[in-house]
């Protein structure tokens, strides 16, 4: 390893460090403010350092990584957004009154690292450890902390179905290093160029591939576990499914798919195509359905990642930078809704603030909140003055310009009828009070100050996005 | 400069009158006039004082890259056709405050808020010359003008307010893809990506494209004008909503549909629009005789009122595909009088309903002997919709019919037959309300005749009303300058209508 790729692999080095440090601590002193401090610290550290390897870039580390412009934008996000939900967490399991929570804080950070390593693998090794590390620790995570109801359930349905998700992962990627005789993303690129073109056992193994990543990303037909997980888990984990290991998994799939040249193989567009459309129309139409605004938000990431097919299908410069905007923009809107979630719940009670009965009247009771969970429903919807907004135009513009016909159709008809029930919630929040809700918990104040800052991200890379362009255009944009 | 201060002012004083409402709702109603008067000088200062039609087409410019790397500049610009309804907009929107005075009384801080960024979002739609700037303030207005008829409308406004957003909403998003396309097809003739109006002007495409393009932003703009078939929402919308919220929608959101097909239809497809011009004429002329026989078969005054704004706004189309001098300048005459003489009924309405608890007409009758101030007022906005000569509808009706003469016979026949049906449900909404015997009003009614500010404000809107109606050579002259661009710019390669174009007015 060269002094460079040293430098440039530091933030990764840096967050495994971190976990055996707080693992260390925890072993020394159990104290929970102490352990998310700590958290807290170190991963604000990674973001920082993230900086210092930029210059470094592109970079490859091992035969493993590469870590260039693309790889540290997602690795800013995933770091990022693992940090304010380390903190919402904080706000959310302190108000729990849980004897033991510090081991939360561990899995989180090992979560983290799975999900860092993601976007800079450029081998399966790589991809199929990170991803499993990322898995593992959620399981852990998801029936954490659980007076809650389904907790358990939401957790042995993820290992399962996260179980069996990895096995076709596994499969694909046999089948390919059975047909090829590499494990390299760049490697298989070149083989499968000058082999056969239809290769059956190479297009099997990614269809296989494509089948266990449908499962992380909750792409139809691959979205039945989500729902039950989303709500089953407590909110600032639903937040990290939602947010971070989409991402991560998101970018290492676009980076498989640029290296080994798979944006050819028509069958395999056409396929994707097909679960574009799905998750877009059956996951806004089954978010209609529901009382749940944990459910709701499930199926409506379900469609979201319907949207961001669009631009992985156009497959151009435009398609990569509009993916990258919207993942942003997903991962602040998302992060913010789930956090009102979160710092509206009181987890001792058995269940989260999740029907959308809890938010009748917040407009009353929680005006800052309520016009926060405002914000961040008209981001989802693409509405202005929001990053959502421009990161749909960024889409549909993609879409247009790759000629995607009917996917663009199906985002189009997907956000009116996503417009339906973000405003169902926002109907609920302006209805008037007729008793005061008998949960009103007292919300801390940096839980307020963390959504207050996502909030002015919101709109202000809403209304003018030019620098976030500007920067997705210099790492993004080499890729 | 000046143009972003017009939209600056009421943005900030939007969040401003939010503030302040939480000391006290009085504050926040004295800042929203206070910040409207102050944009309203604004804008009349813009009023070019040429007293003939020959100073140059666009007033004022504001540019600044906004997003480069899109090729997505912060483009305003003003003709006389933008400052005539920018005038508008901020006069009824000055008008919504006061008669809000008393029937809003709860978050009236948020209320005056949501008032003022709809204003912003609706003079940011009139201002916008960038594609993608004209798009981000068309879906900007929705958002607060939703939460102005979900939070404080009547009965049924969750199901109007939702039913609003989801029609806008999906009709723009099919025009942004339009916008899009028209762009791509632009970067790909050109080699140069922008959003810029005047360049994509004149965008070479095959027939078939432009044709799927126009009607891309066709539907948007039909939808918010609206015009049959899309007119669904606005009987909803307009009844649940509150009456600011009504003489908004009324008064200054429909315009922006017709402002939105004057500006970016015609000129930007002209062979597209010319083709498609029988059926747009025929939308409008079912839009104009079934709008006016809805509105006749109502009991509910305020959808009486909603259902004659379908057909005013059906001569509008009309006028528009006529697209000729004669039309234009009676398209926007209508445009303005239908803004006042719509928005004084809908306050009426909501005066009524604040004084007898109901909208039904079945309830009402004899009014005149106890309210003869509102029933007089009533009476002659009743007889301005119907287009008494004299009055600003007539000349606005009269000069579309005269334009569309010169194109197509048989439109402007059974278009003019709309007059006669106007007649027919403006009297019987007169008789039915203020007329006859005295009405069995239900319980809580307090009749008390017009106060002090809704004084005012009817006998401002009556004033200009006339005004129009016997004089408004200023109004042409204002606008000649920026028709004419557009005319230039919309005028189709072949055709009848190229011909009519050269007449002078």
């Amino acid at each position: 390893m060269t002094t460079a790729a040293f430098r440039a692999f530091a933030p990764f080095t840096l967050l495994g460090v971190l976990t055996i440090v707080v693992m260390l601590l925890i072993a020394a002193r159990r104290d929970h403010r102490f352990t998310a401090l700590s958290t807290i610290i170190g991963l604000s550290l990674c973001c920082v350092v993230l900086f210092f390897s930029a210059p470094d870039s592109p970079v490859p580390v091992t035969p493993l990584f590469i870590v260039d412009g693309t790889a540290l934008f997602y690795a800013g996000l995933v770091f990022g957004s693992a940090l304010i939900v380390a903190i919402i967490s904080y706000a959310y399991l302190a108000s729990s009154g849980h004897p033991v929570c510090e081991e939360y804080y561990l899995l989180l950070l090992t979560a983290t690292l799975g999900a860092a390593v993601l976007p800079e693998s450029v081998n399966f090794a790589s991809f199929f450890l990170g991803i499993e590390v990322l898995s593992i620790s959620l399981l852990g995570l998801i029936a954490y902390a659980s007076p809650r109801q389904g907790a358990a359930e939401a957790g042995t349905k993820y290992l399962v179905l996260s179980g069996a998700a990895s096995a076709f992962l596994l499969f694909g990627m046999a089948l390919i290093y059975a047909e090829l005789g590499t494990m390299s993303f760049a490697r298989i690129g070149v083989e499968a160029h000058t082999g056969d073109p239809a290769d059956l056992y190479r297009l099997v193994g990614v269809a296989m591939i494509l089948t266990g990543v449908g499962f992380k990303l909750s792409l139809v037909p691959f979205h039945m576990w989500t729902p039950d997980v989303y709500e089953g888990a407590p909110a600032p984990i639903t937040a990290f499914i939602a947010v971070v290991s989409k991402i991560a998994v998101f970018s290492v799939i676009l980076r498989y798919f640029n290296l080994a040249g798979n944006h050819a193989d028509t069958s395999l567009r056409l396929g994707l195509s097909a679960v574009a459309i799905l998750s877009m129309l059956g996951g806004n139409l089954l978010a209609l359905l529901q009382n749940n605004v944990k459910r709701l938000l499930a199926y409506s990431s379900i469609a979201h990642l319907g949207y961001l097919l669009v631009g992985f299908l156009a497959a151009d410069s435009l398609g990569n930078r509009a993916v990258a905007y919207y993942l942003a923009a997903y991962a602040v809107t998302t992060l913010g809704a789930f956090g009102i979630i979160a710092l509206l719940s009181a987890p001792g009670k058995g269940r989260d603030a999740d029907k959308i009965e809890d938010y009748r009247g917040l407009f009353h009771t929680q005006p800052f909140l309520a016009g926060a969970l405002t914000l961040a429903l008209l981001s989802l919807a693409g509405m202005p003055p929001t990053m959502g907004f421009i990161g749909k135009f960024y889409l549909v513009a993609a879409g247009v310009g790759g000629r995607l016909f009917w996917p663009v159709v199906a985002l189009v008809v997907g956000s009116v009828i996503g417009l339906y029930y973000y405003l169902r919630v926002l109907v609920a929040m302006a209805m008037p009070v007729e008793h005061i809700p008998v949960r009103r918990t007292a919300v801390p104040l940096f839980g307020k100050a963390v959504i207050a800052a996502l909030l002015v991200l919101l709109v202000t890379l809403g209304v003018y996005p030019a620098p976030a362009i500007a920067l997705i255009r210099v790492t993004v944009g080499q890729g | 400069m000046i143009l972003l201060w017009l939209l600056a002012v009421p943005a900030v004083g939007g969040a401003l009158a939010w503030g302040a409402g939480a000391a006290h709702p009085h504050w926040s109603r004295w800042i929203s006039i206070v910040v409207l008067s102050l944009d309203l000088l604004l804008a009349l200062s813009l009023i070019s004082p040429a007293t003939s039609s020959s100073h140059p087409a666009w007033i004022a410019s504001f540019e600044r890259p906004w997003i480069p790397q899109l090729g997505i500049s912060f483009e305003l610009d003003l003709d006389g056709l933008s400052l005539v309804l920018i005038l508008l907009t901020l006069a009824l929107s000055l008008i919504s405050v006061v008669i809000s005075w008393t029937e809003i009384t709860e978050r009236v801080g948020l209320f005056h808020a949501n008032l003022l960024w709809t204003t912003t979002g609706v003079i940011g739609v009139f201002l916008a010359l960038d594609l993608f700037l004209f798009f981000f303030f068309w879906e900007l207005m929705l958002v607060p003008m939703y939460f102005l008829i979900a939070l404080w409308g009547h009965e049924n406004r969750f199901y109007a307010a939702i039913k609003f957003f989801l029609f806008t909403q999906g009709s723009g998003l099919i025009m942004l893809v339009a916008i899009l396309v028209l762009v791509f097809i632009h970067q790909h003739t050109t080699g140069h990506l922008t959003f810029d109006y005047l360049a994509l002007l004149g965008t070479k495409m095959n027939s078939t494209t432009a044709f799927w393009l126009m009607l891309g932003f066709f539907i948007a703009f039909a939808v918010k004008l609206p015009a049959v078939p899309f007119h669904t929402w606005l009987p909803d919308a307009h009844t649940e909503a509150p009456t600011a919220g009504s003489v908004l929608l009324a008064g200054i959101l429909l315009k922006t549909g017709a402002y939105g097909l004057l500006r970016f239809v015609v000129p930007l497809f002209p062979d597209a629009a010319h083709a498609f011009a029988p059926v747009a004429m025929t939308l409008a002329v079912i839009g104009i005789l079934y709008g006016a026989l809805l509105a006749f078969g109502q009991n509910d005054m305020k959808r009486l009122v909603a259902y004659s704004s379908i057909s005013h706004m059906g001569f509008i189309l009309l006028g528009v595909f006529a697209w000729n001098s004669l039309a234009l300048d009676g398209v926007v005459v209508q445009m303005l009088a239908h803004g006042v003489s719509t928005g004084a009924l809908f306050i009426l309405v909501g005066a009524l309903q604040e004084r007898i608890h109901t909208r039904d007409m079945r309830f009402m009758g004899g009014l005149w002997a106890s309210l003869p101030r509102l029933s007089a007022f009533g009476m002659f906005f009743a007889i301005a919709s119907l287009g008494l000569p004299g009055l600003g509808n007539f000349i606005g009706e009269f000069l579309i019919l005269l334009g569309s003469f010169h194109v197509s016979v048989i439109f402007t026949v059974f278009a003019a037959g709309g007059l006669v049906a106007a007649a027919a449900y403006s009297l019987l909404l007169v008789q039915r309300a203020f007329h006859g015997r005295v009405g069995s009003f239900p319980d809580g009614t307090r009749l008390f005749d017009l106060t002090t500010p809704h004084l005012v404000v009817m006998t401002v809107l009556t004033l200009s009303i006339v005004g129009l109606g016997l004089y408004p050579q200023p109004v042409f002259y204002q606008v000649a300058p920026g028709l004419s661009v557009l005319q230039r710019s919309g005028q189709a390669s072949t055709g009848p209508r190229a011909r009519v174009a050269e007449q002078p007015s």
